[in-house]
Order: structure tokens, then sequence, then C-alpha cells
């Protein structure tokens, strides 16, 4: 376990040091950058808006029996964009994405395509790691504000037409107003940014340490999109406490 | 063919190359020279270790003891890729998926701006019709026979327009005539630009068809290595059973 975190280390590492290397693969990033909007994006708004609205749902009854019910916005809109957003679709573009990236480079890796780059002086890192990284440490932050905008309408759906809670729009919203800060949704956004940095590492190195045939790339693909959860989940909280002491 | 000068440049050394994977020993203190501008045959067995070996040639596995040298300088050194162009041409083409075929061939052209595109273009057709292929550039790989990738692969190889040039078993999925098409393209290649040649084959025509030197590698050992003719006179039963094995059932008793 630690080796392979060592790896992942190196890996990043030797990532960031190709960043030189980034503007002629411009046309890579934007590829990727298309493919995992395409393949995410709609799931990720259907995801939020049922996330929004169970949170009203689950706290807005609880709040409006003890007479709080005017802050059902506030807690939707602070629960989205400090932890739910930036948890949920990280995962979700760990099991979407992560996998896809595992098992893309585990089979080229397996049919030998990365031995061909490497006999054609064409770093792997470069033209294999670089893009992906940078295009899902740009989409995921993106991804992450959708995903709070539509679930606080999610939220304001459910705390409107439900009739336990019915919270009008303007209320919940003016609620939600008052109690997010610029700077919750920042913290979120920069959550996501390191959460996609540790699934496109993870997923990608899991990739080139595929070993033994078809299976491995199987084994790859689970390993890449458990692993990230998992540090993810860690990271998680560990993120949040550091970001309680710059409140 | 030419024999080989004597005094010959020599541009890639073996020494005492091991490698093992686990507990099995797939080569055993390898060491030979390989002179400029020579076709230098590899065959042997199945499994004999043929590939693994070209593998280290160009440095894409490292030995456990032992080294390759490319004019004196390790082959891992990354100064070697940048300064003499190495190309291997893999037993199952390797070509990458994702990419079309035209693209796969102009890979190195793109990756590294040698060219303008239009320039690319003009060489990926001028190559993959040495190859005898035409009408393929926006095929995708997956949709070609295996014949067809591994010219493909060749093409991509020639493309890098090397001074050394790694084939593993270059006609292994060809028909005869396209083998002899690309036997002969090795030679020109060689006659063209000075490219020094290492093929690794079961293919004994293309083997006596082309070779300066052919090296014989049996269980991880290198038996031979000698001129095609000293390999016919040489008297190893082994080397013997392997370059005059031939049916000789009797068909009456078969059927
Ligand atoms: N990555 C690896 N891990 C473990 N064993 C390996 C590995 N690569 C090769 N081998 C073993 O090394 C031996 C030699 O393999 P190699 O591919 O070099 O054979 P070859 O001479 O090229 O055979 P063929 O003519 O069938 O291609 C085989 O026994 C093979 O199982
Ligand atoms: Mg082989």
């Amino acid at each position: 376990m630690f080796q392979s975190i060592g790896e992942l280390i190196v890996l990043f590492w030797t990532t960031l040091r190709a960043f030189p290397a980034l503007w002629r693969n411009r046309a890579k990033v934007l590829d990727q950058i298309f493919e995992i909007g395409n393949a995410s994006l709609l799931m990720a708004c259907i995801l939020s808006l049922f996330i929004g609205g169970v949170l009203a749902l689950q706290t807005g009854p609880v709040l409006v029996e003890r007479g709080l019910g005017q802050y059902v916005g506030g807690m939707v809109g602070i629960s989205m964009c400090k932890e739910l957003a930036p948890v949920m679709m990280a995962i979700l573009i760990a099991g979407r994405i992560g996998s896809a990236m595992a098992a893309e480079i585990g089979s080229m890796q397996v049919y030998q395509e990365i031995d061909a780059l490497r006999t054609m002086n064409i770093n792997p890192v470069h033209y294999l790691v670089l893009p992906r990284l940078v295009a899902i440490s740009l989409v995921l932050p993106v991804l992450i504000i959708f995903s709070i905008v539509v679930g606080w309408l999610g939220g304001a759906l459910v705390a409107s037409f439900n009739h336990q809670i019915s919270i009008g729009f303007q209320s919940y919203f003016a609620n939600l107003r008052n109690l997010v800060h610029v700077r919750s949704v920042v913290g979120g956004l920069l959550k996501g940014l390191i959460f996609a940095m540790i699934i496109g590492t993870v997923s990608c190195h899991q990739g080139l340490h595929t070993l033994g045939g078809p299976r491995g790339i199987g084994r790859s693909v689970t390993k890449a999109v458990v692993n990230s959860i998992v540090l993810i989940l860690i990271l998680d909280y560990i993120l949040t406490r550091l970001l309680m002491f710059a409140d | 063919m030419n024999p080989v000068p004597s005094k010959s440049e020599v541009v890639l050394q073996v020494r005492h190359l091991s490698k093992s994977f686990g507990n099995v020993h797939v080569l055993k203190d390898i060491t030979f020279d390989v002179y400029k501008g020579e076709i230098f045959v590899i065959m042997g067995p199945s499994g004999s270790g043929k590939t693994v070996l070209l593998k280290h040639l160009i440095g894409l596995d490292k030995p456990d003891k032992g080294e390759v040298l490319v004019h004196d300088k390790p082959v891992q050194n990354p100064e070697v890729m940048e300064k003499y162009r190495l190309a291997m041409v893999f037993q199952s083409g390797a070509l990458l998926n994702s990419l079309t075929v035209g693209e796969n061939v102009g890979l190195y052209l793109t990756e590294h701006r040698l060219k303008t595109p239009k320039e690319i273009e003009k060489i990926i057709s001028e190559k993959l019709e040495i190859v005898g292929l035409s009408n393929v550039q926006n095929r995708l790989p997956a949709d070609l026979s295996g014949g067809m990738k591994k010219r493909v692969a060749i093409a991509r190889a020639l493309v890098i327009e090397p001074e050394f040039i790694l084939y593993d078993e270059p006609t292994s999925e060809l028909d005869p005539m396209i083998a002899v098409t690309i036997g002969e393209e090795i030679v020109r290649l060689r006659d063209r630009v000075g490219a020094t040649s290492i093929v690794v084959t079961h293919d004994r025509d293309l083997a006596f068809g082309i070779a300066d030197r052919i090296a014989v590698l049996f269980n991880g050992n290198l038996l031979f290595i000698g001129t095609p003719d000293e390999l016919k006179q040489n008297t190893n039963p082994d080397i013997q059973k392997f370059i005059t094995a031939e049916f000789r059932f009797n068909k009456k008793n078969a059927a």
C-alpha cells in the first residue's frame, strides 16, 4: 500500500513537471473535456436534483416542527456547496470517468501500445496522463457548480411543494443567500479540484500498472474506482477540517 | 548477401545480458555485437526469449544483469533515444486502437512536430504504399486483418527513418508474396539510409534470404552466431533440427 502511495506521488509529480508540454497537447485536453462532460453532465444534474430534494425532505419537516422552517434554504444551500456537491460529483466521476481512464490506459498497457509509444520516444505521461489529469481537474469543479445550482433548485421544489414544509421559493432563496457565503462555494470547488487530481492520478496509475492480460484490466478498473473513493472520503474529512481554520 | 566488412563499426553491443521473470531464466548471459548497416537475424524456437531480447535492445525492459550499449551509451540513457532513432515493429503490431491507421503511421511526426500536416499526409501514403496498402488511412486498426496490422506497424516504423530498426516476426502473418516484399524492403532500407536491422523470425526463407549474420537463441542461450552459410554447415544437432525441420509424415498413413 505504501508503495502504491509512493508511486502515486511520483506519477503526480512527473505529471506536474510535464506541464510545459500542455500547450502542444491542448487538442487532447479538449477532447477529454468534451468526453468527460458528455458522459457525466446529464447524470450529474439528475443526481443533484434528487440530492437537493431529499435534503429538503429530510430536514424540512424537522425544522418546521421546531418553528425554524425558514432555515430550509440555508440548510440545503450550505450542505450542497460545502459537502454534497463536491463529494457526490467526485464519486460519480470516479465511477464514470476514472474507470474509463483505467480501462483505456490499462488496455493500452496490455496490448503494448504504451511500449510502442515509448519506442517512438513519446512520453506516455505527456501523451496520456497529462491531458486526462488537466481535463478532469477543469471539468469536475464546473460539474460541481452545476450540481450546486441544480441541488438548490431541487431543494426549493421540494420545500415549496411538499405540504409538510411549504416554504415558498422566495423565502427559501432569501435564507439561502443569507447563509451561504461565496467562501463556502469556493471551498467546495477547491475540494473538487483536489478530488479530481486524486481520481485522475489514481486511475492513470492503475492503468499504467496493469499486469497480466485482459483480466488485469478489470482488476485495474475496480482498484481505480475503489481506491479513488476511499481516498476521496478520507481526504474530505481532512480538507473540511482544514477549511474550517480558513473560515 | 554482401558479407559485412570485417572492420565495420560496432553500433550495438550486448554484454552479459541476463533476465529472469520470477524463477524462469529467460535470457542467460547473452553477449554479441551488431555492426553498422548489417541485417542481423535472430532465430529460435517459440518461447526461447526472442521477444524479451528485442525489448531489452530497445530499452523497454531492464536487464537483471549486463547491459545494452548503443554507440557505447546505455540504451536506457534518454539521450540515446533522442540522438539515434530506434524503431520497433512489435509482434502484434501494437497499433494505437483509438487512432486511425493514418494517424498511427504519422504519429511520430505529428507528436514531435517534425513536418507540416500536408507533408505528413504525403509521407503516410508513401509509406503505406511501400507495404502494399492503399486507401486504409481512415480505417481503424480493429477493422484490419492481422497481416494488414503488421504492415501498418512496419509503415509506422519506416516513418521514423530509423538508424536501428527492430522487427519482431515481421512476416509471421503475411502471405508469401508480401513476405518477400517486406524482406526486400528491409534490405532496401538498409541500402538507402544505412539502417541497421535486427530481425527476429522463424521464417527460414526470410532469414537465409536477407541476413548478413544469424544468431540462434535456444532456451535463453545464444547457441550460434555467424553467416547463413556457416549456419547451414553447423553440426549442432539442435540447430540442425531447427533449420531443417520439415513435414515428413506419410500422407497415406495420415489419411
Ligand atoms: N512479462 C513477462 N513475465 C513473465 N514471463 C515472461 C514475460 N515475458 C516473457 N516471458 C516468458 O519468457 C519466455 C520467452 O518469451 P518470448 O516472448 O521472448 O518468446 P519468443 O522467443 O518471442 O517466442 P515466440 O516465437 O513465440 O514469439 C516465455 O517463457 C515467456 O513465458
Ligand atoms: Mg516473440
